[in-house]
């Protein structure tokens, strides 16, 4: 092993990591786009075989269970409702083989594909004959967006704009993860988009209650193999803190001023996770105050908490048991042109990852 | 009140009649459009190449060009890339209704524009007018006709060891588009790179058959057209990511958009595969060109992988470049 390394010097951290094989180290990155950002760098083809990279549950989509997605395309039928979403959405399948909101789309549903929660606030002002639906997906980094359309909507009094809520906490999937111990992880690379908002301080719990290396990265090629290269420096020095190699855009505290929007407008409700089953107080659910602007009580909708099984073995790699490979369907019957399940569809999806960089 | 395109302009009747005369011939004005038969009647030496495009761009003006220019850049850009030098073209509209005659003006003058730089005519025609709600303001379609000038490009005289050319910025157009729709970025120099590639193409037919193949990667970019370089071969495309080269400006707005610049559609670049013995005199003709000043070699063919394209990243990674899958851009030209 090299012993003098510059840790400003990437090179020398690549050659580090590169001759590292003092001990096998499993690292979950939680954070689909750092999973999207390993592969695409090719991160993966220079890690030697005891350094293990595991997809986590950070893709929003992905954790999406597929009961809700049922119960959008559902809703997408109705013919005074108008679906606005990201994009990562359109191609989510449902239970039903081969439908998902773009062939609905196709066949006459009116479904959006917009970049943030204001758009579809401008389309329901722009289309008061419609009942217009955003899609509220993702973790603590979309949902102050989310917040302030459906404050926006009740401080203008736009009635035909609502939010179907299935934004969730990071925090409660990672402690089930850990708590389940169905998986070994020895340290965590931390979301950095995540801990722009909830701050350095969001992530203490797992150095301190599970006493495992965290390092929070951005997501430059760079920022990951310094995390990298942290962690295994933590390992070898058996310590277990949470690190920020993020120090241009992440700080203690986070972004106050965005946890606000979310404390004000959600409030923690038990949701199901795609794998992972139902988690307490793991959803964002819109406050009583807002329940206007709450998609599920505007059209009355009976969520189901069932965590459906599916043919598909997402659910086992959200929690990182397997490796996309190790998916009978992957690349078979499962490719991007026909996703058989969200790990596939989503542009951050560990599926998705393989498939497009990795599969050599 | 403005002038709109009504449905009595493609009625075939004095409303067309007069399109045709005060509009379209003064600007395309040549001999064998000005007889208005059914059809053209033209010259020819031997072999022909022969290529159609629609046009569906949305919206119809984007920084750096416009449907017109585009439908034109289309099909003579197609042409040049089989070999051949376009000689004649022809035009089609399908205009809703209710479409201003100011913007068709504009579009019918930078068609105008973009024919007299590629030295094509265009020779025939048609206009229809659909109901307002029936079609998207205007869709054009554009055939032509080019004398070959150069014959066998094809991607079986790939060999292991060749050097794949890239003769500009790519991922411009695809981006500037998404971009102009979204009215995202307007404030930024952010432009289409739509062009007619004429003078490229002459330059790369001096190179005789030590140029194997040629495309223009227009739908799914760069990386969709070198996958079809080598997909179902023994060979393999590797490219060096930091030679590739991409705007600044165009790698921050995919950033945000998420999208990649390497399957962003180009309209004004060529890529192709050359025999590494002439490569570096290709390129740096290409260089001495405006529009090939940041042209560029980004890889070579190797044997290494069986039919896969393949990047090496600035860490010394690598990663294999798929064809697009799906649409990552609806409706860019």
């Amino acid at each position: 092993m090299q012993l003098k390394i510059n840790p400003n010097d990437i090179k020398d951290i690549v050659e580090f990591i590169n001759n590292y094989d003092k001990k096998t180290i499993k690292i979950m990155e939680v954070c689909g786009t750092h999973t999207m950002a390993i592969a695409k760098s090719g991160i993966k083809t220079i890690l030697p075989e005891n350094i293990k990279l595991i997809s986590g549950p950070g893709c929003p989509v992905c954790v999406t269970a597929i009961n809700r997605i049922d119960e959008v395309l559902a809703l997408s039928q109705n013919p005074k409702v108008l679906i606005a979403t990201f994009g990562d959405m359109f191609k989510v399948p449902g239970s039903r083989p081969g439908v998902n909101l773009a062939s609905l789309k196709s066949m006459g549903a009116k479904i959006e594909m917009i970049y943030s929660a204001m758009d579809a606030l401008l389309i329901a002002e722009n289309n008061p004959e419609y009942e217009v639906v955003f899609l509220g997906i993702g973790f603590e980094t979309t949902a102050p967006g989310t917040a302030v359309a459906i404050k926006e909507a009740k401080e203008r009094n736009i009635k035909n704009f609502s939010v179907f809520s299935m934004h969730k906490f990071v925090e409660p999937a990672l402690r089930v993860l850990l708590d389940s111990k169905e998986i070994e992880i020895d340290a965590f690379i931390c979301p950095g988009h995540v801990s722009t908002i909830l701050g350095i301080k969001g992530f203490k719990f797992l150095a301190d209650e599970y006493k495992k290396p965290s390092v929070i990265s951005g997501f430059e090629p760079e920022d990951i193999l310094t995390a990298i290269y942290k962690i295994i420096m933590q390992i070898e020095k058996n310590t277990a803190i949470v690190e920020n190699e993020y120090l241009r855009i992440v700080n203690l505290d986070g972004n106050k001023f965005a946890q606000k929007f979310i404390e004000d407008v959600f409030e923690p409700v038990d949701d199901v996770w795609r794998g992972l089953g139902v988690i307490p107080r793991s959803g964002m659910g819109i406050k009583d105050i807002y329940s206007d602007f709450d998609t599920v009580k505007r059209f009355d909708i009976k969520l189901n908490f069932e965590d459906k099984v599916t043919i598909c073995k997402c659910g086992d790699i959200i929690k990182g048991k397997i490796e996309p490979k190790e998916c009978s369907l992957f690349a078979k019957i499962c490719s991007p042109e026909n996703p058989i399940g969200p790990c596939m569809v989503s542009s951050e999806g560990a599926c998705a990852a393989y498939y497009k960089y990795l599969r050599f | 009140m403005e002038e709109i395109i009504t449905l009595d302009y493609g009625s075939g009747g004095k409303k067309t009649s007069s399109l045709i005369e005060e509009l379209l011939l003064p600007n395309f004005n040549n001999s064998e459009l000005n007889e208005l038969m059914d059809g053209a009647i033209l010259e020819s030496k031997g072999r022909i190449a022969f290529s159609t495009d629609s046009f569906v761009v949305s919206p119809y003006f984007f920084p750096g060009g416009d449907i017109g220019k585009l439908s034109i850049c289309g099909t003579v850009n197609d042409l040049l890339m089989c070999g051949a030098i376009p000689k004649y073209l022809s035009l089609s509209f399908i205009i809703e209704e209710g479409f201003k005659i100011e913007h068709l003006k504009k579009i019918v003058n930078s068609i105008s524009e973009t024919a007299k730089k590629c030295d094509v005519k265009i020779v025939t025609g048609d206009t229809k007018v659909v109901e307002k709600g029936k079609g998207d303001g205007i869709y054009i379609n554009t055939s032509g006709i080019g004398f070959m000038e150069i014959e066998g490009y094809a991607k079986t005289r790939i060999n292991d060891g060749d050097v794949v050319i890239v003769t500009g910025n790519v991922g411009d157009h695809g981006v500037a588009v998404m971009s102009a729709r979204n009215g995202f970025f307007l404030d930024t120099d952010l432009k289409s790179d739509c062009m007619p590639l004429i003078d490229l193409a002459k330059t790369i037919f001096k190179y005789g058959n030590n140029v194997k193949i040629m495309r223009d990667p227009t739908r799914g970019g760069l990386a969709t057209t070198l996958n079809e370089f080598v997909e179902g071969t023994d060979l393999s495309i590797e490219l060096i990511e930091k030679d590739i080269p991409i705007a600044q400006n165009v790698l921050t707005a995919c950033e945000i958009l998420g999208i990649d610049p390497l399957y962003s559609a180009n309209e004004g670049k060529i890529v192709l595969v050359a025999a590494k013995e002439i490569a570096e005199n290709l390129l740096n003709d290409i260089k001495n060109l405006p529009e090939g000043r940041n042209a560029s070699i980004i890889g070579r063919v190797t044997s290494n992988y069986k039919g896969l394209v393949v990047l090496k990243t600035p860490i010394g990674g690598s990663r294999i470049l798929n064809k697009l899958t799906g649409a990552q851009l609806p409706r860019i030209c």
